[in-house]
């Protein structure tokens, strides 16, 4: 007999030897994966679940979840994203493979705050829904088994006892429909929402579950373990923060920005100075119309202003003269002086063209990263207006602009529920007056080169296309998928494993 | 008998805490056997000291210590909270977010004022006896619901001391429940819904939950002597207009008419509840306004905030109640009906009846320690049959544990 050693055991890479951990297409994620990784390998599954997760949750927003639509739109994404999405499918080994270990690692970035771990529980909950309602009622008899959820089965003749009860308790079943299906006994611990609304029978600590209610319970059960998982990486925190392999990775990963870095300038001189006064009322996003409009107004912006303004025009393609020359002009009709400018915030907008002190071509800003980063105090212009304004000032602006009552409701619902970049893709399609706009957005000159490309009618604005979705994703993962500004450590290779992740994952 | 003062709680408080309050089982109580390691070490105690002080996050290695801090420190109000993650009295030492509350009892706080919309005797924090049933009636069906649907055993209910009940329900595993899962308790035990404003806060419709239709039976059998005769809410125009406001319109115009031709409440009631009544048997849109009326007067009112934290901190039993003197003491349920709020002692009364029987001459053991007569000093007051059903109540847990303990041994086949 073989004695076959924990390491010995963690480098059989040989599918095959494998397959039997994922007997089905669905899983609770309750062992975290032992084999080691490549770098790449774990830096590319975890992007692919990221974006896999924004797209549910962006669904979650834009369909009802029940909705034809929002199923195919799902399935899609998995499907192109190589995540298991048919229950059936046999072979799907590496499928589930990836959805195990990418879970996990996301497990890891999002561990870290309370804003994260509900963010990623309810996006791994809608997806893990999604997943469970497509399976058949044998498979997901299964799969109950598989999770140890198989709950006591009420016998038929306390069925017949308590049939009126049941009866009179469970909505939507008369008696002849109580008398076929079948009933579990659930403690109310798993059966918390049933329970709360009084939408089961319960008798001496138990809720007497119809069949067709199942998946609620499931769904509790998993988020109840989800939630408690979330909590217990975190107190590995510290630990996880200080491995050298995964900080670089993870840090950003929480915050990451998963498209074009818009550093490579392919249309840099194409603008010029002129036209920025109108590109910034047809093409701009609202955080730097505003941020033009301060500019224009009083004839200055801080540092923060400067910086998240300045790189996005670097982004939409200003040459640093240009840039040199529109700064000034303005900052001296603020009674900056000439010589004041040349020797302070000139130097300051050539650093960031990479032109002095470490030569770093800094990146315009992301969606995200003004989102969450450095919000803006009273005297800045800066931020994102639908995250960091007052909404009634917000509204007021929005009115200013000339958007109809019912775009400036809808985007005001959208900023309740915390949805800011989905409020700013509504802002989009009404001041271009389409329907969809037909991608997702992360990133204020995205926003200016999708705006650019409509108004050249480079694209037809009224159909929703989803290959305009997909052809914004296939240019994400053509392009380096650089998180931003994100150092991998020089010391790694491309083939470097990562081992003894699992401690994280693990109680002492 | 001299009323509560007050003001002279500086002086009764020492009295209270060395003589009469059950240190005994009350350790006992929160001890819980010893099963689980450090459980009372990790409890978390407040205390009000005059001058409205306020002291959170006491804890004591033990029942003694506990009783000798209370002697010691003589506290206005003892609040027990929940069982801590570190020792509460440490918690100032912890990494920040890693003291947290583990477990605590599933309380229930019903309060009077909640109930001022249905009440005509009196509002806030008066009680009379007329209005008092409305606790009485709220005890019966929780406690009904806690034992037959939630299979609940040990419970605990005790008097506030001014204006309504507590419940503490001490289960080994509802002691663990997390807060959605309480919070979940609370919302199935609630019928009541709407603010000051809201007429109608109870609505019925086809099929009626179980939990409703015995709820319903539990409230039959008090609504006629407390809503029809004893605050008579049928009583004239102006009453059983406010009344019929929850009655559907298509019923509303023939009770109007038919109202005044009888001679009281009783008799109006008959005649709107047989009405309901054949809506129901007819099998066609059935009414529910006749239960709908009695829920709204009489059902329970939760207060859900208190309920659903595990770290919320609640009145201790047996502590005294600062404005009335009253001790908050435990409810026998068997006797339930008889209670007589006004009868509870004070902690006036009950140092009182402490002098008056010492000086009755009563010959005391020589022999007898100090802590053994202390010990039995409550006896010789009103306190006692409060303690003693406060002693079945954990007298019933200690033998559940027995129980519970041989049952294990037997399957594990330990002797």
């Amino acid at each position: 007999m073989e004695f076959s050693s924990r390491t010995r055991q963690k480098h059989l890479r040989l599918a095959g030897d494998r397959r039997e951990l994922y007997p089905h297409s669905l899983q609770f994620y309750l062992e975290p994966p032992t084999e080691s990784i490549s770098l790449v390998e774990f830096e590319s599954f975890a992007i692919d679940r990221l974006r896999l997760l924004k797209v549910v949750e962006n669904l979650g927003v834009s369909y009802v979840r029940s909705t034809d639509s929002y199923k195919t739109k799902l399935e899609n994404e998995l499907r192109k994203l190589k995540f298991p999405y048919r229950a059936l499918a046999e072979d799907d080994y590496e499928a589930r493979r990836k959805d195990h270990i990418s879970h996990f690692i996301l497990r890891l970035a999002y561990c870290q705050s309370e804003d994260l771990r509900r963010w990623f529980l309810q996006q791994e909950m809608d997806l893990f829904r999604y997943r469970f309602s497509q399976l058949t009622d044998g498979l997901m008899q299964k799969f109950l088994e598989h999770v140890n959820l198989s709950f006591e089965a009420v016998s038929e003749d306390l069925k017949t006892e308590l049939a009126n009860e049941l009866c009179a308790s469970t909505p939507g079943l008369s008696l002849p429909k109580v008398k076929e299906q079948m009933f579990y006994k659930v403690g109310l611990a798993d059966a918390v929402d049933l329970f709360r609304t009084r939408r089961v029978f319960v008798k001496d600590g138990f809720a007497y579950v119809p069949f067709k209610e199942i998946d609620a319970i499931v769904l509790n059960n998993y988020r109840t373990k989800l939630s408690k998982a979330l909590a217990l990486t975190a107190r590995s925190l510290p630990s996880i923060q200080s491995d050298e392999r995964l900080q670089p990775l993870l840090n950003h990963l929480s915050h990451s920005y998963v498209g074009p870095d818009y550093s490579v300038q392919k249309n840099t001189g194409k603008i010029s100075l002129e036209q920025i006064d109108s590109l910034s009322v047809k093409s701009f996003p609202l955080c730097m119309r505003q941020l033009h409009k301060a500019l224009r107004d009083s004839h200055h912006l801080r540092h923060g202003g400067r910086m998240q303004y300045g790189l996005f025009l670097k982004g939409i393609g200003l040459t640093l003269e240009q840039a040199l020359e529109f700064w000034k002009k303005e900052f001296i009709r603020g009674k900056v002086d000439a010589d004041k400018f040349d020797k302070g915030y000139a130097y300051s907008i050539r650093h960031s063209y990479g032109k002095e002190g470490k030569r770093t071509d800094y990146t315009p800003y992301s969606c995200m990263k003004i989102i969450m980063s450095n919000p803006p105090s009273q005297g800045d212009y800066h931020g994102c207006p639908f995250r960091h304004s007052d909404p009634e000032l917000l509204k007021q602006k929005l009115q200013s602009y000339k958007i109809p009552p019912s775009g400036i409701t809808q985007i005001l619902e959208l900023v309740k529920g915390m949805h800011y970049q989905l409020a700013c893709q509504k802002y989009f399609e009404l001041t271009h007056e389409v329907d969809d706009i037909g991608f997702s957005l992360n990133h204020p000159n995205q926003y200016f080169t999708e705006s650019q490309r409509l108004l050249s009618g480079g694209r037809e604005p009224k159909k929703e296309l989803s290959t305009s979705g997909n052809s914004q994703q296939k240019n994400n993962s053509q392009e380096s998928m650089n998180l931003n500004s994100t150092p991998t450590s020089s010391n790694t290779t491309a083939d470097t494993e990562l081992e003894g992740l699992e401690a994280y994952f693990t109680e002492d | 008998m001299a009323p509560f003062e007050p003001a002279a709680l500086p002086e009764l408080l020492p009295v209270f805490y060395r003589r009469l309050f059950p240190h005994g089982p009350y350790g006992r109580w929160l001890g819980y056997g010893g099963v689980v390691k450090n459980y009372f070490q990790l409890r978390e105690f407040s205390f009000t000291l005059r001058d409205d002080v306020y002291v959170r996050f006491q804890s004591f290695s033990s029942p003694q210590e506990l009783e000798r801090e209370l002697q010691k420190i003589n506290p206005y109000k003892i609040d027990i909270g929940a069982v801590y993650s570190h020792r509460p009295n440490q918690h100032n030492t912890v990494r920040p977010g890693a003291f947290q509350p583990q477990e605590k009892e599933l309380v229930f706080d019903i309060d009077m004022t909640d109930y001022d919309d249905v009440r005509t005797c009196c509002s806030s924090a008066d009680i009379c006896s007329k209005c008092w049933t409305l606790m009485t009636i709220a005890v019966r069906v929780i406690d009904r619901a806690l034992t037959e649907d939630l299979g609940m055993r040990h419970r605990l209910w005790v008097y506030s001391g001014r204006r309504g009940v507590h419940c503490w329900v001490c289960d080994d595993a509802v002691r663990k429940w997390s807060p959605a899962l309480r919070a979940a308790t609370v919302e199935y035990l609630t019928l009541v819904k709407g603010r000051a404003d809201t007429v109608k806060k109870v609505n019925l419709s086809y099929p009626v939950h179980p939990f409703i239709r015995r709820s319903v039976a539990v409230v039959e059998k008090y609504f006629e002597e407390y809503a029809l005769v004893g605050q008579d809410i049928l009583g004239s125009p102006e009453s059983w207009d406010k009344v019929l406001a929850l009655v559907p319109e298509e019923h509303r115009e023939a009770l109007q008419g038919e109202f005044p031709r009888r001679k009281d409440s009783v008799q109006r009631w008959e005649v709107l509840r047989g009405r309901m009544e054949r809506t129901r048997g007819r099998g066609a849109a059935p009414c529910y306004a006749d239960w709908e009326i009695m829920l709204q007067f009489c059902f329970p009112r939760l207060d859900i905030n208190v309920s659903k934290g595990v770290g919320h901190l609640l009145k201790s039993p047996f502590s005294v109640h600062p404005k009335t003197g009253r001790i908050s003491v435990p409810l026998d349920l068997q006797t339930l009906d008889q209670f007589d709020p006004f009868a509870v002692p004070t902690i006036t009364s009950l140092c009182h009846e402490l002098d008056t029987a010492g000086s009755d001459g009563e010959q005391e053991d020589v022999g007898e320690t100090e802590p053994k007569r202390r010990a039995r000093d409550y006896k010789r007051t009103s306190l006692a049959p409060y303690v003693r059903v406060f002693e079945q109540f954990v007298e019933g847990m200690e033998s559940a544990r027995r129980g519970e303990r041989l049952r294990r041994s037997d399957i594990q086949g330990d002797f």
